[in-house]
């Protein structure tokens, strides 16, 4: 159990300067999740966590202790691999108790550990088995199991599901959940996949070139996202975006347009550094317009592929000047393609971005 | 058997010993010196026998071929310049070993020469054919690769006394001229046919080698290649000219210079085959390098190392030039 | 063996080598094919086929031109009056009968020849009329005198190759082991540089520098020493490569998981990256097996005395000093052969593949 603290953490490969500088603050027991794209440094950042690199400058501590000069062993952290990393030529067992071994733990000790260990994650009849012998999302247990019999204060997951089926992921992202409430324990995770995300954090750190973007609860980020990228980002699928310019501001709302679309009222307040005439760009969720199907005043949108779901729809049209929009509708929609509706912003289910891409509210 | 298990058992057990005497001190050294430089200590043992049975021996080689005398240890050895290598060029007539103060170099020299081009351009032809042949889908395909293989396992004393056996003088293959009425002949005690057996011998013995690693290459060619060539009606001639050759051009290199090294580097089976004989018709540099330096009295390590520098010098020249042909011809 | 039990089964020969996936018949280059590789197999087994046969025959029998398929002893009989047994001849007498006789001696193209029966009268017979009398027999006791006569010194060699060939073969694993377990899984300064250096000693011909690692042993004290043919050659470039190649397969992240399991560098060495590269020791070792059972120049220089020949070294001296006693020199060399050959059967999968790899890659 342990808070962990990022204190202007940064590292170079080289010239290649991979973390240009991070600050974060973990509490304990949190689940943390980092994402962002490939190549965004949320690995490399877990790996500094871990140990498994040095960092270039700054501190790392750990219930307030720094570890940047702690050999990776001993920080008490245990890492969940991608590959999992399971040694192939040991059992099962043998994996789970190679660690505590290597510490010269007594023998009942680690029988106990691995007992439990095993037991909690229903791994018990696959003991004596081999990794080879095992089907993904049981490897992806022993690989937990074996973090688990350390009793690390943070466990560390670098893209644990990534292997896994779509099915199987599900399945484990329940599992993993389930298996933080149950340990308290802090945990990191790395993923690429927002709706893992989404889903399992408490928190989320969304990284981009190595620089955090916005660090928060996940329907925080979805509601309020900091910035062009963010809102970008989280969601799926993705928020639209129309660049123009604010025409009029007003208490209960203001107007913004864009070349050869009519004006569009944006209902609801506005942050106070907005200023008419400014170039910014309008973002709306598929899932935030008001549809309608006849002409009403709001942008007409010509519909090209309609996706159903059955319990969803999603639109896929252009408004005109080519800009792709994309619209979704509960249950199952009538529209057809070729047809043209017509959509408006709904109270307060908008964002705006100014020309520095970051969210007019939060300059 | 059971000699040999006990044998196994007993090597078990030496090995183990060190085993578990070795972890104790390289995790003190690791506490001592730290993980960064733990690479070093496991690479420290291999780099004393490199640096002590190969790359030293190759500086004190230099310092033999300068030196002189029949002494063994270089601080016992008179510095000489290059009187060794003198003596190796003296010749009146470069063209006629018989003028040579050293003909037997220039003997060799010329055997090796003749020697090297004509057995490694039968072997990859041979080898190349058997690759060929193995890759088709035929049956007993492991039996006759095993065939094919098996003498690169037999010792080159083996190989040796085996076709010394059968083309002597009443030997097998006399036997068998014999019985389908063709003349039988001495085959070891005349200059031509002596040649002519080392490098059949050696092809013999060698060629399974390189069928193994052309076949491997063969196989690693995919064969949806083949079929789309089929399909634009390409012969089985143009397919192999067109498909197999060039997509086996790396390995055949690799077997080329491989072949091409060790061909130079021939001793052993001609050693026990012909001696070197009749005369000196099939000896090569490295048995003139041995019988200077080792066989005759006084021994002559000056020359022989002067000798088998210029050996080195040639395998290196040779491996250089075949490098930057085959760089300038593909841009791997 | 498969080809066999299929032939049991019914199929003709030809039915059966035409069954093929796909396609009828055979077309003619695969005629062409079988005809090269059975062509091949004579010339590549036979010799070695006719040394074996050959070291179970009589001194008698090998001194026969034309040399006989099959070893044969001649029927031998005493007969009364000579000390010693006499070889037995067909001979086809004037009118045209076949008589048994005992041969004393042969003179130009005639024998002179007794009658068993009637040892007193001495015939004369053209040697082209008599043909030996004899029987299928495998001369075992080659072997036996080959023990005898050379004093029980054949164990020592054996003892000294196996020596050699065991010792140097560990030694080289675990040592290649180490440097291609550095050269693969750290990062660090100087990696290179020891890289290649170590393959760079490929270039360096054995041959061309005999003279220093012969005095490098002298100087060591190992002339005439087992140790003194195994040292030089413990380190091989193509060991330390294969290895290294083979390691970097083995995941990094296997030896993170194993640094955060507290497993010291040389645990981890020993316990995860050895056991893991089993199939590449297991090719480095048979390649090594091969070479130090095989050697023979090393050897031929550093071990100078009888007692630490070798087996190849003591088959090549036997040559020259059992030159004419044939029937040793080729129990000998069959003895030589055949640990390889029966470990060859065992293991040509291995053996095949891994040069294939290592010729490659």
């Amino acid at each position: 159990m342990a808070n962990l603290v990022l204190d202007n953490v940064k590292k170079s490969f080289g010239a290649v300067e991979v973390i240009p500088g991070v600050d974060l603050d973990i509490k304990d027991g949190e689940f943390v999740v980092f994402v962002g794209p490939s190549g965004c440094g949320k690995s490399t950042l877990l790996r500094l966590i871990a140990g498994l690199e040095d960092v270039s400058d700054g501190d790392i501590r750990i219930d307030d202790d720094s570890v940047v000069n702690v050999p990776a062993a001993d920080r008490g952290v245990a890492m969940v691999f991608q590959s999992y990393a399971l040694y192939p030529h040991m059992t099962v067992r043998e994996n789970l108790s190679f660690g505590l071994e290597n510490i010269r733990m007594a023998k009942p000790e680690i029988e106990r550990r691995v007992g439990d260990a095993a037991r909690l994650l229903q791994i018990e009849q696959l003991l004596e088995r081999r990794p080879k012998q095992l089907s993904g999302g049981q490897r992806q247990r022993v690989a937990i199991g074996r973090a688990i019999t350390r009793d690390p204060k943070i466990f560390l997951f670098d893209e644990p599901l990534s292997n896994l089926d779509a099915e199987l992921r599900v399945l484990m992202r329940v599992e993993i959940t389930r298996l933080h409430e149950r340990l308290g324990n802090t945990m990191i995770y790395v993923t690429h996949d927002q709706i893992e995300a989404m889903t399992m954090a408490d928190k989320i750190v969304v990284l981009r070139g190595g620089i955090i973007e916005q660090y928060g609860a996940p329907l925080d980020l979805y509601n309020n996202p900091h910035n062009l990228f963010v809102a970008g980002f989280i969601g799926s699928p993705r928020m639209n975006f129309v660049e123009g310019k604010l025409t009029e501001i007003a208490e209960t709302g203001s107007t913004f347009e864009a070349p050869g679309l009519p004006p569009m009222q944006l209902p609801g307040k506005i942050a106070s550094t907005a200023k008419v005439g400014e170039a910014v760009t309008l973002g709306i969720r598929p899932e935030d317009f008001s549809v309608a199907r006849e002409e009403t005043g709001g942008w007409p949108v010509s519909i090209g592929v309609t996706e159903q779901y059955g319990a969803n729809s999603y639109l896929h049209g252009t408004l005109p000047g080519d800009i792709p929009v994309l619209i979704h509708e509960a249950g199952q929609s009538t529209a057809r393609r070729g047809d043209t509706l017509y959509v408006k912003a709904r109270e307060n289910h908008w964002h705006l971005f100014g020309a520095d891409g970051l969210a007019l509210a939060h300059r | 058997m059971s000699a040999k298990s006990q044998v196994a058992h007993a090597a078990g057990q030496v090995a183990m010993f060190p085993a578990r005497a070795v972890e104790p001190l390289m995790s003190g050294l690791q506490r001592v010196l730290g993980i960064k430089r733990m690479p070093w200590v496991f690479l420290i043992p291999n780099l004393t026998a490199v640096v002590l049975f190969a790359l030293l021996p190759v500086f004190i080689n230099v310092f033999y071929s300068v030196s002189g005398s029949d002494r063994l240890f270089p601080w016992d050895r008179p510095f000489i310049g290059g009187a060794n290598y003198q003596t190796l060029f003296d010749c009146t007539n470069y063209l006629d070993p018989a003028t040579c103060s050293r003909d037997l170099f220039w003997r060799a020299l010329g055997n090796t020469m003749v020697f090297v081009p004509v057995q490694v351009t039968v072997m990859i032809t041979i080898a190349l054919l058997t690759a060929v042949c193995l890759n088709r889908e035929i049956r007993g395909r492991g039996f006759f690769r095993g065939i094919f293989f098996f003498p690169v396992m037999l010792s080159p004393v083996v190989v040796a006394l085996t076709w010394q056996w059968i083309l002597q003088r009443n030997g097998a293959l006399n036997g068998l001229l014999s019985a389908t009425g063709l003349p039988t002949l001495n085959w070891l005690v005349f200059p031509n046919t002596a040649f002519f057996w080392s490098v059949f011998v050696t092809v013999w013995a060698h060629m399974g080698f390189y069928t193994i690693i052309l076949l491997a290459g063969l196989q690693s060619i995919p064969r949806d290649v083949y079929e789309a060539a089929r399909m634009d009606s390409a012969t089985p001639w143009r397919s192999f000219t067109r498909i197999t050759l060039p997509l086996l051009k790396p390995v055949l290199l690799v077997v080329f210079i491989l072949a091409v090294i060790r061909s130079v580097q021939t001793f052993d089976e001609l050693y026990v085959l012909t001696g070197g004989g009749p005369g000196s018709a099939t000896m090569l540099m490295v048995q003139y390098i041995y019988e200077v330096g080792f066989a005759a009295q006084p021994r002559n390590f000056g020359l022989a190392a002067a000798a088998s520098l210029l050996l080195g010098l040639a395998l290196l020249v040779f491996t250089a030039i075949q490098m930057r042909i085959s760089r300038g011809g593909n841009n791997d | 063996m498969t080809d066999l039990s299929m032939a049991k089964s019914g199929t003709s020969i030809r039915g059966f080598i035409s069954r093929r996936r796909g396609r009828k018949g055979l077309h003619w280059t695969d005629w062409l094919t079988y005809a090269y590789l059975v062509f091949g197999l004579l010339v590549m087994f036979v010799p070695v086929l006719w040394v074996v046969v050959s070291s179970f025959k009589t001194p008698a029998n090998l001194a026969e031109f034309p040399p006989t398929l099959v070893p044969f002893s001649s029927e031998t009989i005493m007969v009364e009056g000579y000390d010693e047994p006499l070889p037995l001849f067909d001979v086809v007498t004037e009118d045209g009968d076949t008589v048994q006789l005992a041969q004393l001696r042969r003179v130009g193209i005639q024998a002179q020849m007794v009658d068993p029966a009637n040892p007193d009268e001495r015939i004369v017979v053209p040697i082209e009329n008599a043909t030996p009398v004899r029987k299928f027999y495998l001369a075992f006791e080659n072997y036996s005198n080959l023990l005898s006569d050379t004093g029980g010194n054949i164990w020592r060699y054996v003892y000294n190759s196996l020596f050699i060939t065991v010792v140097a073969t560990l030694i080289t694993l675990v040592m290649n082991a180490m440097a291609a377990f550095a050269l693969s899984k750290y990062r660090f300064r100087g990696s290179n540089v020891a890289l290649v250096s170590i393959l760079a000693t490929l270039m360096i011909p054995a041959t061309v520098v005999l003279v220093p690692t012969y005095m490098i042993v002298a100087q060591l004290g190992l002339v005439a020493n087992l140790w003194g043919v195994i040292l030089p050659t413990v380190a091989t470039p193509t060991g330390v490569f294969l290895l290294r190649q083979y390691m970097l397969t083995i995941p990094d992240e296997l030896i993170e998981a194993a640094r955060m399991d507290h497993a010291s560098e040389w645990r981890i060495f020993w316990r995860i990256i050895l056991p893991l590269s089993s199939p590449a020791l297991a090719v480095v070792a048979i390649f090594s097996i091969l070479s130090r059972w095989n050697d023979f120049l090393l050897p031929l220089v550093v071990l100078t005395e009888r007692q630490s020949y070798t087996l190849q070294l003591a088959l090549a001296s036997f040559q020259t000093e059992y030159g004419i006693r044939y029937e040793l020199l080729l129990a000998m060399t069959t003895l030589t052969a055949l640990p390889l050959a029966c470990a060859f059967i065992f293991l040509q999968r291995y053996i095949t593949s891994g040069i294939a790899s290592t010729g490659i890659k």
